[in-house]
């Protein structure tokens, strides 16, 4: 099975993490509504590297930002989430 | 093209079969088209083959990267039923069920359409309930649905486990008699070989990489056979839709997920409906061949890779084994895995995009199989009168931002629903 690397527990295999959304659809708080909707209901789905969040669900239980090809299901890398992390 | 019978089989018993021509031809592409359509699935093909035959547009063309028949047509599990509870996806569901029943005469091609059931069981209290909901929704919209009891589901499907002690015990099912299986390949090929035989050229090894913009308007394809000028363009590329709906500069309500299939050695006949389950996501039908096929969830995150992680298998055959305990002496010969564009209801996409000239089919998740004949029905109406069909307006592009998502599993708006 595939590995992440949890910034908080190490390796650790894939069955314990979530996927929860591609980083580009968290909606900023003060979003105008087209900017809000293109965020919450369109995706660019890429065919290649994209930047997304995950959960350590059965471990530490934290949000993570992964950037990892959707091809090759290589993990360039798993940052911490906070709020340096979010657009 | 000569028409498949009984009487050219004998003719061909006395001269060795010579008698049989490839059942479609392999042109090149001419430098413009009426309409030219991205992806050579089912839906791909079913669009052009309808567009010819009930429209008379011939001048047409279906561009596949690989060949036909590559990419989910031919990777599903191969069921076909209309069960919905939502009235959108009834109506959309029961008119592709209606042309499954005719469609080896229609295409002069054995599909091996097979109405042997489609089986959900129910595991609890809630269960019966939904299914009875569901039953009832289907009733109205005048589609017969069956609620069985427990011991009338002994009778149908004797191999599962009907015990107490079952981890997912049977408390009865919902079953609708016209459901059942088809032969996926059998499908395309019968598709490619009736577009075909109208004119239509099918461009296999022809991927398409670019779209060529006058203002708002697709005009043309950049494709790995050249440029190919288009009057209208329509993607019908499955788990790819959002790949190439960015060729134009669109982001579509989809990610793309894996979902994964697979099957065992061949046995006697021990299935005998499609066995679903309402609590589970798990479902199983023995093929013509005795093969028990089996699928289950997608990965639940984005890939576009065309193979599976084992813990998802796993799962699926987990729930398989807990409903037929006999399963567990077979041995597993294959599995593989497609590219599905998960939707955030659900639901399909059908109609134009914010671009002139461009028409999206996709959004299938993994339930495109059985839509392949009516979609390709519709989606060419709609193709040759520019305008959506009736039945396939709910389920336009625009439905998200405009409040009135189909989400038959009222789940919200996100493509990692089941
Ligand atoms: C494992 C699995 C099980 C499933 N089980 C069922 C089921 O039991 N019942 C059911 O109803 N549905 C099922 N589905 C879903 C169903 O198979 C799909 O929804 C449906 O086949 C999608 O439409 P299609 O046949 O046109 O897709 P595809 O056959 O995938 O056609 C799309 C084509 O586009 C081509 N393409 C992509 N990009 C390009 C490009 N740039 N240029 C040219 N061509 C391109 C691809 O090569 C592909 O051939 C299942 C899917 C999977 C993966
Ligand atoms: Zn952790």
């Amino acid at each position: 099975m595939k590995q992440i690397p949890c910034p908080h527990c190490g390796n650790r295999a894939q069955a314990e993490f979530v996927y929860e959304r591609s980083a580009d659809s968290v909606v900023p708080l003060d979003a105008e509504p087209a900017v809000a909707i293109a965020a919450l209901f369109s995706r660019a789905n890429l065919r290649g590297t994209e930047e997304e969040l995950w959960r350590h669900a059965h471990g530490c239980g934290m949000w993570l930002l992964i950037r990892r090809d959707r091809v090759s299901h290589h993990i360039e890398w798993v940052k911490p989430i906070g709020p340096e992390a979010l657009p | 093209m000569s028409k498949y019978s009984a009487l050219q089989l004998l003719r061909g018993a006395f001269n060795g079969q010579s008698h049989w021509q490839p059942a479609w031809r392999h042109p090149d592409p001419k430098p413009s088209y009426d309409v030219v359509i991205i992806g050579g699935g089912g839906h791909g093909l079913a669009t052009a083959y309808y567009l010819a035959k009930v429209h008379g547009i011939t001048n047409v063309a279906v561009l596949e990267k690989g060949y036909i028949g590559s990419g989910n047509v031919g990777r599903n599990t191969t069921i076909v039923r209309s069960n919905y509870r939502l009235e959108p996806l009834g109506r959309f569901y029961e008119f592709s069920l209606k042309l499954w029943e005719g469609l080896s005469d229609d295409l002069n091609y054995n599909v091996m359409f097979s109405p042997r059931g489609a089986l959900t069981l129910g595991h609890s209290d809630a269960d019966m309930i939904r299914l009875a909901e569901k039953g009832d929704a289907m009733a109205v919209q005048g589609i017969e649905a069956e609620l069985l009891t427990r011991e009338q589901v002994m009778k149908i499907e004797p191999c599962l486990d009907f015990s107490r002690q079952a981890r997912f015990p049977i408390e009865g099912a919902m079953i609708q008699w016209r459901g059942g299986t088809a032969r996926h390949d059998a499908v395309a090929w019968g598709f490619a070989r009736g577009a075909d035989s109208h004119g239509v050229d099918i461009i296999q090894q022809c991927e398409v990489t670019g779209m060529v913009m006058d203002g708002n308007r697709v005009i043309a394809v950049e494709t790995t056979r050249g440029r190919i000028n288009a009057g209208t363009v329509a993607i019908c590329a499955a788990g790819h839709s959002g790949h190439i709906a960015a060729m134009a500069g669109l982001k579509l309500p989809v990610e793309s997920q894996t979902l994964q299939a697979m099957v065992t050695e061949g046995v006697k006949p021990m299935v005998n409906t499609v066995v679903m389950t309402q609590s589970l996501h798990c479902y199983i039908s023995q093929s013509d061949k005795g093969g028990i096929v089996f699928g289950g969830d997608p990965d639940n995150w984005p890939s576009y890779a065309q193979r599976g992680q084992p813990v998802t298998m796993e799962l699926a055959i987990q729930q398989g084994l807990a409903l037929i305990p006999a399963l567990s002496r077979l041995r597993m010969l294959r599995t593989w895995a497609g590219v599905t564009d998960m939707s955030f209801d659900g639901s399909p996409i059908i109609g134009p995009t914010p671009r002139d000239g461009l028409w999206i089919d996709g959004g299938w998740c993994y339930g495109g199989f059985k839509a392949t004949p009516g979609s390709g029905y519709l989606f060419a109406d709609t193709l040759a009168n520019q305008r959506p069909h009736l039945i396939v307006e709910p389920f336009g592009l625009d439905r998200f931002e405009r409040g009135t998502p189909v989400d038959e599993n009222g789940t919200g708006p996100f493509p990692n629903h089941r």
